[in-house]
């Protein structure tokens, strides 16, 4: 993959690119795409794979004119037609499921393929998603991965996460990042979706990590009665950061909408 | 030199093994832990305490707004100073101050602050912080990305609606209001003195200069610690230019217990002490600090060991507290000599005074209190005399005012039209 820039009207974006075929949008998490790009690689076997950053991730530009949901899904929508792309395969994980959904919903007649993995932008009450602005680095595994402990190893890469330089690091990357999510995901990560989401035409699937403990799989029927003929496939042995635990069963779901 | 008696209203009955049993002071502090019935015994001895300030000699006493939070037990700031306003007569009410940004519409602050001036004839100095991160955005949902921006947009609106002599519109991004036109209005104008509380960022110094505001600094951490921000805050007021460097362009809040002796001090207060360092500030590090609530300059200074897992608890000892300044204890002549250094070294005219503290009972906290005031106060009032008629910073109440239950003597009815 290869990390570009495209200009929009707002802000410079970055965004990686690589391989041939379909072209395909893979829309990051609020984790940002470090953990992704092994996962890019697969997909860029099958697809001519496109994924930007929202501004603040990574080394990109923040923009402070990015406020609210409807100005992340055009600014988006934006990306998309700046770097000449119709009807994409709309992938997105988390945070970045949430936009999708919304692009979907925006402009029904330009998604015909839509993938969402363990995708945020709905509420329930009974099953409420716990608060990661309020987690410290050392919590996070437990949330994200199927296996924490091993999480916990690739997240700190080896270093130890009480480490003052470290932490720093992490809190200036999370102020950032975390900070431009914030826009659409605090204090509570939705934003309407639910009433908007009759208006998706889009052939959808719904990909799931079974022991996804950060939007539990309940979330998943939730998206699945609101998005008419969604297919629902859960990836067994995998948390909520499944395209990292499960690649090549996400990635062979993914194909599955080709 | 100008002193303010503050009150943090902190809860006293937390249970000794708080900090091992529970999550956090703020926030999702158990419900369980406030006892209404107790409550009512708490909010009235404590605002006996700021009224019984307010007649030993103090300049001001002080309120502020805290959410969710068993050491401040003041949702809203402006309750307690309305009861203040008329139980009290020749003190300041300094309410430092409404989170401006939590207001919807931040208008209703405005409102309250001009009621508060009128109601007390001119004695408010009025205090608009951004307000913590636990407050505003765990605890009131402000999306922390937005705060800043949300908080210049609602203080433009309160200055604009005092300043205004017709009604306007106002099109903001976070408030939209067809008719503003704010009644009451406060006696003191152009508008009550107005105070900034900050956490060392260069856009408030810059804020309060630009403004002619008070920044304050209210730190539970003393004022050693407390140097190097304060130091900050001058540089930036000599860079920008200023006018002038009137201390009483600052403030800093001190955690201070006076009593005869330093022993006696330490034989009266140290639980005290403790309670409050050792459990009222048990805050989840999780809520510290909302990503995007504050700027990325600000973090690479700050202090991150408080992010790392909290395996025991060490105990934050009194002799430790009193020697980093966290606390000034002791005897009058003890603490006069610490407050010396203290408004020396930070530059400092107005003082909060922390002195109620943790689960102190009333009788303790009116021995300090009266201590301070008649034995350290008059060898620190006359610090700075080349600044003595600066009155920027501080209210103007009108001469002549009302007196509270002052009515007539009700008269008969006369004729039947009555």
């Amino acid at each position: 993959m290869e990390l570009k820039t495209v200009q929009t009207e707002r802000v410079p974006v970055r965004y990686y690119e690589g391989g041939a075929g379909r072209p395909l949008v893979f829309l990051h998490g609020a984790g940002g795409l470090d953990m992704d790009l092994g996962f890019l690689d697969s997909l860029a076997q099958k697809f001519h794979v496109y994924a930007p950053l929202v501004p603040g991730y990574g080394d990109s530009e923040e923009c402070i004119e990015l406020r609210d949901m409807l100005d992340f899904t055009l600014h988006t929508w934006d990306v998309v037609d700046r770097l000449g792309i119709k009807d994409p395969l709309l992938v997105g994980l988390s945070m970045g499921g949430m936009i999708a959904s919304e692009m979907a919903a925006v402009a029904p007649n330009d998604v015909t393929r839509l993938a969402l993995i363990a995708s945020a932008g709905l509420w329930l009450d009974e099953h409420p998603i716990p608060d990661i602005f309020a987690m410290l680095p050392y919590e996070l595994p437990g949330y994200l991965f199927h296996d924490a402990e091993a999480g916990a190893k690739i997240m700190s890469a080896g270093t130890d996460m009480s480490d003052p330089k470290f932490l720093q690091a992490f809190l200036v990357r999370n102020a950032r990042q975390l900070g431009a999510a914030g826009k659409i995901l605090f204090p509570i990560p939705e934003r309407g979706l639910a009433s908007r989401l009759y208006r998706i035409k889009a052939k959808t699937l719904l990909i799931w990590g079974e022991s996804d403990k950060l939007i539990p799989p309940v979330y998943a029927q939730a998206f699945q009665r609101g998005i008419r003929g969604a297919e629902l496939v859960m990836i067994p042995q995998a948390g909520h950061v499944a395209p990292f635990e499960k690649p090549s069963e996400v990635m062979g779901a993914i194909a599955r909408l080709q | 030199m100008r002193f303010t008696w503050f009150n943090l209203m902190p809860w006293p009955h937390l249970p000794d093994d708080f900090r091992e049993k529970h999550h956090s002071v703020w926030v999702d502090i158990d419900p369980n832990l406030f006892d209404p019935v107790k409550g009512h015994q708490v909010y009235n001895s404590y605002l006996d305490l700021l009224e019984y300030a307010g007649t030993l000699g103090f300049d001001g006493i002080g309120v502020n707004e805290h959410h969710q939070n068993a050491y401040g037990l003041m949702p809203s700031p402006n309750i307690i100073a309305a009861s203040l306003a008329r139980r009290t007569d020749d003190v300041a009410l300094v309410v430092l101050g409404a989170s401006i940004a939590l207001y919807n519409p931040p208008l209703r602050v405005a409102e309250e602050f001009a009621m508060l001036d009128c109601i007390s004839g001119g004695r408010l100095v009025a205090g608009f912080p951004v307000g913590t991160s636990m407050d505003t955005n765990y605890c009131y949902g402000a999306i922390p990305g937005l705060t800043r921006e949300k908080y210049r947009e609602a203080h433009e609106l309160i200055k604009r609606a005092w300043a205004a002599r017709e009604p306007f519109a106002f099109n903001g991004r976070y408030t939209k209001l067809r008719y503003v036109n704010p009644w009451p209005r406060p006696i003191q104008q152009p508008h009550p003195p107005i105070h900034i509380p900050g956490g060392g960022s260069i856009e408030t110094f810059d804020f309060c200069i630009d403004n002619t505001y008070s920044y304050s600094y209210l730190s539970f951490g003393g004022y050693i610690r407390g140097q190097a921000l304060m130091r900050g805050y001058w540089d930036r007021v000599a860079e920008r230019n200023a006018p002038d460097d009137s201390p009483y362009r600052a403030g800093f809040a001190q955690t201070i217990c006076v009593a005869d002796t330093d022993a006696e001090a330490e034989r009266l207060y140290a639980k005290h002490v403790s309670y409050f360092y050792n459990r009222c500030l048990h805050v989840y590090p999780g809520f510290a600090d909302a990503p995007g609530y504050r700027t990325i300059k600000t973090i690479q200074k700050g202090i991150l060991s408080q992010y790392a897992p909290q395996t025991m608890f060490q105990e934050l000892p009194w002799k430790e507290l009193v020697d980093n300044g966290s606390v000034i204890a002791g005897s009058p002549e003890t603490v006069t000599h610490r407050m010396q250094e203290l408004i020396q070294k930070l530059r400092v005219g107005n003082i909060f005074c922390l002195m109620q503290i943790g689960d102190m009972p009333a009788d303790k906290c009116m021995h300090s209190t009266r201590l301070f005031a008649e034995k350290v106060i008059p060898k620190l009032r006359n610090m700075f005399p080349e600044y003595a008629s600066d009155g920027r910073f501080w209210c103007k109440p009108l001469a002549q005012r009302a007196t509270p239950g002052a009515l007539p003597v009700e008269s008969e009815p006369v004729g039947a039209e009555r």
